[in-house]
């Protein structure tokens, strides 16, 4: 199972940068996920990866060996499409024993692999059957099983759940991380779902126009992202716009665009440097009662989101910005409603400072 | 609006009514039949039997064009050869409208979606919320006040489908239209529409408000699909009429329900954000931690309970406990039945009844 | 000598023109229409493609032109005399099939929802196909007209079947040969290379070129064009048309054959008497000739397929291959074929069989090279991705992968070629001078230039399509064994 690095890798598809200065290492066994909208570069990296395509610069490490100039067929990466790319005139066995037969196995033992494989995905029942008598659910797994029976160390999946209904990946992603971990290969798996890339791997990378933005476990990406773009990425943010006024101690005060003054972490910026505040959903409380929080402001509801486990308020701070609060598992009676005034709160610590962006807010938060 | 008693093999007697300016989605799986419904209401397909009445009237001898009915395409449509200008103007093209009156109303679509600045682009150069953005302007264009939409933020980034769906509801509050909206995502229907149709294998099983369908649902199929839940199969060992006391392998609890007889296979449904966990305690179930995912806002656990039960719980990370860690030993606390639903154990089984394929 | 090539550029212009308004609504027909007897439809439309175009212009001018034709039933010698019409009527039933086939492929690979969103916004049927599946499809449609322009100008044994004393560029060739003259025979030729690819290049740049006017509808007109009955006229209309001016003309050729049959002709033909000792022996070379040019196009045509459609070449490269690999279909095959024993001779001695091959090979190349680049392209790039990284090296890629997926096209393409290898007469023409292929030999028995019984001439033709019939029937029968095992 390879450590896999990437130094300064750049690839152009004529004017277009698809990946531009890339560079990180991926342990041995390790299960990354490549968080990224459509477009940042993340299919081109996978297949970078599988040696589909070369780099315009830069090299490509396996074990610390340069593998630049290696084919696909002989690297120890194996590439699953985002559509599965099942050959439709092979039945399922025959498809999961591919792998093993093209390195060169005999065919006794090809199958035996091909079986467990299939068995570890609990499709064996259809082993016989063909591609398009499976339903998408089960084609899935199909590619999944046929990548972790070739041999190879290196997993590299192209948007797995992408082509499946929304409840079923919320069912599946889970099942795809248990059997990737189980397998021990080093897997990298790309999506624009951030859900799914939190469910998933044991580190992200954010991926947008080509670069890094950023790169950890998930806990620190979330807790403490990298950027604005990220934090949006990830988790999604309330974003009001300031700047620095003064700094005493620990705690920085910020005089928010309208008249407002969060009390946020000290930051290295300097003071009167324009700043952007940003505050996470679950973080943003409110009630009807006081509350004990270094940051409160009267606010009102404008606006109630259902979405199932979860509700979210829109609520006007005195400033005339709108921020969002997400309540976890609410009950009816604790339910608040349009038009209702409440005391929003947030602490010192979930205040999240950044550098204003140097195109501008919107530019920053698009993500096409 | 319209009323549809319908028969097909896609759909087995589906009879809707849907009301004036009201927002209903029509959520279900994969091959479910909710594209085959709509496209039968634009007229696309024909019903084998039954009526499809919009505004009272029976429309099933009138052809497409007739049915003044806006729809958006799952794969976008829009005209590979006319710039965006020109497909927005397509409606009003086709019905011969006044050269002024096109420009006009082109020009304030363009305004409304917000793509003032590509409209001499073609389709291809944009990008697939763009796309979408100018296939809803193409229909409103028309002036229909029904509005179909067929998986309409389907091929889009997940982070764009969550703020474009709002978009489009305030859309259609605003200019006051009718919309039925067929989606696979539970999330998209709960969060924007006023109420939500859930359909299995061509027929519907469920039609609700977002909050009744996700909190006390009818249906086991409804309660397992339109969010995460932990599904326990159980005997029932007691019975008032109003309450039961179910027997789930060796564990106790109590759980409202009506009408079950003593012996009846049952299931208990609890959600995930209802399951609580606390240090080792002499109330409740005894487990341990199998598996910690950490969501951002939420923890996700995998706990194992003795009987060999595995329940899955979330907590939200607002409160700054540091949290379980793998192979932890907890307390489930379950005997209270406050959010806990009972259903009768579905006659095919329980996985054919929440199979979601 | 420049009037008769401008008559063929004319003649082919027009022709195709037609061929592209009859061939269309044809082809709406057997995609739109429900049914089995679409099918058949279908299976009919492909018959002037089977039958070899010197049977085909033997029976035209039957059907047309001779007393035994159509002129019985008015009672007259002769409805339409040899000359420019009968040429005209020729080429516009051997083109039809190539336009409806084309098109067929067109609608079936056609997104319908572009049609439905259009209905959605009001358009009537007959709108929505106007002003959005039409232009959309219009690289198609051209594709489909410059190929029946390609065949028409191309034409030339049974072209000279129907001329009479009139001549279009192939037929003069064709004359002037016979007299020697080779320097007119050269100059015409280059004319009409050049003159070829000159009308094609143009016509390829300024038509995509061609901006879509804005967008005018009238409603009212075109939502009555749109009803039921409209369009069943229209379909009648399409079948009539077809029935008339392609199916019965092509199919006429059975009538005498038949009637030579009962004669008693056929126990000569199969004895070897007279005239048929030649004709057996000229079928034998024909089919011989056929085998080995499939078998050189396969071999040399297959990895040129693969290189075309993976674009190996990067993308300029691959532009210049691409038109280099369409020079055959456009260049008539006459006019190449004189260039091509120019090219051969001039190298040194090569026995006049292996001239003919290798013309019938060049002649055919494009149509193999084009059907597996096509099929090839098809095969979605994921697959043989996927299989790379699976370990599998390149060869086992094609073998496993890319071969099984597009064994119906390479079947299809052999056949393509087998049927015009046997089809040949113009290039054969100018590279043969003592052997004789079938169909060159029957055009010397139609013209009259050998002896024969209108009888043994009937069933000459007869023959010919009968055994065409029979080697095409067998090698569906091929093709579908091993497509029934590859799975859609």
């Amino acid at each position: 199972m390879p450590r896999v690095s990437f130094a300064n890798v750049t690839k152009n598809f004529g004017k277009v940068v698809a990946l531009d200065g890339v560079s990180f290492d991926v342990s041995d066994g390790q299960y990354l996920c490549v968080l990224g909208p459509t477009g940042s570069g993340k299919t081109t990296l996978l297949k970078l990866l599988a040696g589909l395509l070369k780099p315009d610069e830069g090299t490509i490490y396996f074990d610390g060996k340069p593998v630049n100039n290696v084919n696909a067929q002989d690297r120890n990466a194996v590439y699953v499409p985002q559509q599965y790319a099942l050959f439709p005139h092979l039945t399922v066995l025959q498809n999961v024993a591919f792998g093993p037969l093209a390195r060169g196995k005999p065919a006794s033992i090809a199958l035996e692999t091909a079986s467990k494989a299939l068995d570890l995905v609990r499709l064996s029942w259809r082993a016989q059957a063909l591609p398009n008598e499976l339903s998408g659910g089960m084609q899935q797994r199909v590619a999944l099983a046929r990548g972790l029976a070739s041999g190879a160390g290196l997993l590299l999946l192209d948007e797995p759940l992408g082509a499946l209904d929304a409840r079923l990946r919320l069912d599946l992603r889970h099942k795809l991380r248990d059997l990737v971990k189980q397998s021990g290969f080093t897997a990298i798996h790309v999506t624009h779902d951030q859900d799914e890339a939190m469910s998933v791997g044991d580190e992200i990378m954010v991926l947008r126009n080509g670069r890094i933005q950023d790169y950890g476990p998930q806990r620190r990406v979330y807790r403490r992202p990298a950027s604005i773009f990220v934090a949006n990425m990830i988790g999604g943010a309330s974003f009001l716009e300031g700047m620095v006024d003064t700094t005493v101690g620990e705690t920085a005060l910020i005089s928010v665009r309208g008249g407002l003054t969060v009390q946020a972490p000290s930051t290295t910026l300097t003071l009167t440097a324009p700043v952007i505040l940003a505050l996470r959903k679950e973080r943003i409380r409110i009630s009807r009662d006081r509350l004990e929080m270094e940051n409160v402001f009267k606010g009102e509801i404008r606006g109630v989101r259902f979405l199932g486990n979860s509700k979210e308020y829109l609520i006007r701070i005195p400033n005339g910005d709108i921020i969002a609060s997400r309540q976890f598992a609410e009950s009816e009676d604790d339910a608040f409603k349009v038009g209702e005034e409440v005391q929003v709160g947030f602490l010192e610590g979930d205040a999240m400072v950044f550098e204003y962006p140097a195109k501008g807010l919107r530019n920053e938060l698009e993500v096409g | 609006m319209s009323k549809i008693y319908g028969n097909i093999h896609a759909l087995a007697d589906v009879s809707l009514h849907v009301e004036d300016k009201e927002y209903v989605c029509i959520l279900g799986p994969s091959g479910c039949g909710k594209s085959t419904l709509i496209r039968c209401i634009a007229g696309i397909n024909k019903p084998d039997s039954g009526q499809i009445l919009i505004e009272g009237k029976s429309v099933e001898q009138t052809p497409i064009e007739d049915r003044r009915i806006g729809y958006v395409f799952q794969d976008v449509a829009l005209f590979p050869h006319m710039s965006v200008r020109d497909n927005l103007s397509y409606g009003l093209a086709v019905r011969h409208a006044e050269s002024t009156e096109i420009t006009t109303v082109t020009n304030e679509m363009l305004d409304l979606m917000n793509i003032r600045d590509r409209s001499k682009a073609y389709p291809r150069e944009l990008s697939g919320g763009a796309q979408q953005k100018v296939a809803v302007g193409r229909a409103i264009a028309t002036g229909s006040h029904l509005f179909l939409l067929d998986e309409p933020l389907g091929a889009l980034d997940a982070l764009v489908r969550a703020d474009l769906r709002y978009e489009l509801r305030k859309l259609a509050s605003d200019l006051g239209l009718t919309v039925i909206h067929v989606t696979h995502d539970q999330e998209e229907a709960l969060s924007i529409a006023d109420r939500v149709v859930v359909m299995k294998s061509g027929r519907i099983v469920e039609v609700g408000k977002p909050s009744d369908i996700y909190i006390a649902p009818q249906n086991l199929f409804t309660e397992n699909f339109v969010g995460e839940t932990n599904l326990l199969e159980g005997k029932v060992l007691e019975t008032n009429g109003s309450q039961c006391v179910v027997d789930i392998k060796g564990h106790r609890i109590r759980v409202s329900g009506f009408g079950k007889k003593v012996g009846q296979r049952v299931i208990v449904s609890i959600r995930p954000e209802f399951v609580p966990l606390t240090t080792p305690s002499e109330v409740g179930w005894k487990g341990v931690i199998k598996q910690v995912t950490f969501l951002g806002n939420l923890n996700r656990y995998v706990v194992e309970v003795d009987g060999g039960i595995e329940l899955i719980t979330e907590e939200s990370t607002a409160e700054y406990s540091t949290g379980f860690r793998v192979g932890e030993s907890v307390s489930v606390l379950l005997a209270n039945d406050a959010h806990m639903l009972l259903f009768d154990y579905p006659k095919e089984g329980l996985e054919k009844e929440i199979s979601l394929e | 000598m420049e009037g008769a090539v401008l008559w063929s550029f004319v003649i082919g212009l027009v022709v195709s023109i037609l061929d592209v308004l009859c061939g269309i609504p044809l082809a709406w027909l057997i995609v739109r229409s429900h049914g089995h007897w679409t099918t058949i439809l279908d299976s009919l439309a492909d018959i002037p493609f089977i039958v070899p175009t010197v049977a085909l212009g033997f029976s035209i001018l039957e059907f047309w032109s001779s007393p035994g034709g159509l002129a019985q039933l008015f009672g007259s010698t002769s409805f339409v005399s040899s000359g420019v019409i009968l040429i005209v009527l020729l080429h516009f039933a051997f083109s039809f099939p190539v336009i409806v086939r084309v098109m067929v492929g067109e609608f079936l690979n056609y997104r319908e929802t572009y049609e439905v969103a259009a209905r959605t916004l009001g358009a009537s049927a007959f709108t929505a196909v106007r002003t959005v599946t039409m232009p959309i499809l219009r690289p198609g449609i051209l594709a489909a007209f410059l190929l029946a322009l390609a065949r028409s100008l191309s034409e030339t044994g049974a072209t000279i079947v129907v001329a009479g004393a009139f001549e279009n560029g192939t037929v003069f060739i064709n004359n002037v040969r016979g007299s020697g003259l080779t320097a007119a025979v050269v100059i015409a030729s280059s004319i009409m290379i050049v003159s070829s690819l000159t009308v094609f290049g143009l016509i390829k740049i300024i038509t995509p070129r061609i901006r879509v006017a804005p967008l005018k509808v009238w409603p009212n007109l075109e939502r009555k064009l749109s009803k039921s009955p409209v369009v069943a006229t229209r379909n009648a209309i399409s079948l009539i048309v077809f029935l008339v001016f392609v199916l019965l003309p092509c199919l006429f050729i059975a009538l005498p054959a038949v009637e030579a049959v009962a004669a008693g002709t056929a126990t000569e033909a199969f004895a070897g008497v007279g005239p048929w000792k030649a004709f057996w022996s000229s079928m034998f070379l024909s089919y011989v000739i056929a085998v080995l040019a499939t078998i050189v196009n396969i071999v040399s045509g297959l990895p040129v397929a693969i290189l075309i459609a993976r674009n190996r070449f990067g993308t300029r490269m691959a532009r210049v291959v691409d038109a280099l690999v369409d020079l055959p279909i456009i260049v008539p095959s006459l006019a190449l074929g004189v260039s091509l024993n120019f090219f051969w001779r001039s190298m040194g001695t090569l026995p006049e069989f292996w001239v003919i091959v290798l013309a019938h090979t060049t002649i055919t190349y494009s149509y193999f090279v084009r059907t597996m680049a096509a099929s090839i392209q098809g095969i979605a790039p994921e697959l043989e991705d996927a299989a790379k990284t699976l370990g599998a090296q390149p060869l086992r890629v094609f073998r496993k992968i890319t071969l099984p997926l597009t064994k119906y096209s390479l079947l299809s393409g052999a056949i393509l070629v087998f049927t015009r290898s046997v089809d040949e007469t113009g290039a054969t023409s100018a590279v043969a001078v003592t052997l004789k292929t079938a169909p060159i030999l029957l055009v010397s028995w139609i013209r009259g230039t050998v002896a024969v019984t209108p009888a043994e001439r009937a069933l000459g033709v007869g023959f010919l399509v009968a055994t065409s019939f029979l080697a095409l029937v067998m090698l569906r029968l091929i093709a579908t064994r091993i497509s029934a095992r590859k799975i859609a």
